[in-house]
């Protein structure tokens, strides 16, 4: 009975199109196609594990949890950037191959693999840690409005898909880019913090929030639903103002 | 056993002070002026009264005799080259890569803006509808070559 429920998930074939890359070997990276048989219930990911697992085992790509939560496989798929492991195959038009790519802006090291240090070191910069000068001997304690004015930001997983879908930080690896500015909302709007202007002289940079464009590219690549040009503006108001 | 984390591949310069904020809050308060100011510079030459076959040296003499319409055209010429200048100059910091090419393109782009301002603001203050010498049929009516 059990058997049978399982048989009747729909299973189909499609093409995974890989830009892959191996720098012992390549000059340059190429596109490599897998025909695979998968399920209605199967993500990107689980495409991505029947490749190493059962095809060609030097298929290189992070991923940790699998369940959207540690931010380690984002990438480029159909020209969004997304989670592997958030993104379910039938979602995606299965007549034509799915294109998958590292995502863009960070140094290639390896097929799905970035080199992900300009990213950590742009999220350092700003600080990303409480910032008190008094004695914790108890709980600091925040109102529940003090709370939800960052709520938002606070579920950054850092995966990187909206820095990396962001057109200024192609041309412009310099510019701190969406991650680390909401992450230093998240800190900046937090009563309990008190380097909000540290931050924000930080962020007032040649490559800091002005040079965003309200693109909305972050936005739309976040896999959490982070209103992330929301937060760069709120971000661009408190350095006008000057404070919070 | 210590970790030691690499050092990436090119530290982030803390800059000194920048014009940035206020060259972006220069662009959010001269759009929506430059809006109004546009819009009705051109209806008020194109549709209202006579409309655009009212146009003529003798037109545009007419508006500069005025010193309000000269505050305004000032503002409209100042506020639109100095907004494009600016965004030009933004597109070129995002494309261009190499700093040599991005400071000469950046400096080319001031250095015609500026030009623009400037023969633009003496053309509004010393415009003559009736310059010596010009074809007779070129001039308005009033001019006393004609
Ligand atoms: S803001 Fe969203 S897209 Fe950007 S790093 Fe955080 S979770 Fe990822
Ligand atoms: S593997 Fe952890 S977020 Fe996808």
């Amino acid at each position: 009975m059990a058997e049978q429920a399982i048989a009747e998930v729909a299973s189909f074939h499609v093409t995974l199109m890989i830009r892959r890359f191996d720098p012992e070997v390549d000059s340059e990276p190429k596109w490599v196609d897998y025909d695979v048989e998968m399920f209605g219930t199967d993500r990107v990911l689980d495409a991505l594990h029947k490749v190493k697992w059962e095809i060609d085992g030097s298929l290189t790509f992070r991923r940790s949890c699998a369940h959207g939560v540690c931010g380690s496989d984002a990438m480029r798929i159909n020209g969004r950037n997304r989670l592997a492991c958030k993104t379910l195959i039938k979602d995606l038009d299965i007549s034509q191959p799915i294109y998958i790519e590292p995502i863009k802006g960070l140094p290639v090291e390896k097929d799905l693999i970035v080199d992900m240090n300009p990213f950590y070191q742009a999220y350092k910069d700003i600080n990303p840690f409480l910032m008190a000068s008094d004695n914790p001997t108890k709980e600091r304690l925040q109102s529940p409005e003090d709370r939800a004015r960052y709520d938002d930001t606070t579920k950054c997983i850092l995966c990187a898909a909206c820095t990396t879908s962001c057109p200024v930080f192609w041309t412009d690896g310099q510019y701190f880019g969406p991650a680390a500015i909401v992450n230093a909302h998240r800190f900046i709007f937090d009563s309990r913090d008190e380097g909000a202007q540290v931050r924000i002289d930080i962020l007032n940079d040649k490559e800091g929030v002005w040079r965003c464009r309200t693109t909305f590219n972050c936005t739309e690549a976040c896999p959490r639903g982070i209103e992330v040009t929301k937060a760069i503006a709120e971000v661009k108001q408190a350095i006008l103002r000057g404070r919070p | 056993m210590a970790v030691t984390i690499e050092t990436p591949n090119s530290p982030r310069t803390r800059k000194q002070a920048n014009w940035e904020k206020y060259g972006w809050l220069f662009m959010r308060l001269s759009g929506p002026l430059l809006v109004v100011l546009i819009f009705t510079h051109l209806i008020s030459n194109l549709v209202v009264g006579e409309g655009i076959k009212a146009i003529d040296f003798a037109f545009v003499a007419g508006k500069w005799a005025d010193p309000f319409w000269q505050g305004w055209d000032l503002a409209m010429l100042w506020l639109a080259l100095i907004h494009g200048t600016n965004g030009m100059r933004t597109i070129v910091n995002d494309y261009v890569e190499r700093a040599s090419i991005r400071k000469g393109l950046n400096v080319t782009l001031w250095a015609v803006g500026g030009l623009l301002i400037l023969l633009g603001t003496l053309v509004i203050f010393t415009f003559d509808p009736c310059p010596a010498g010009a074809a007779a049929e070129l001039l308005p009516s009033f001019c006393p070559a004609s």
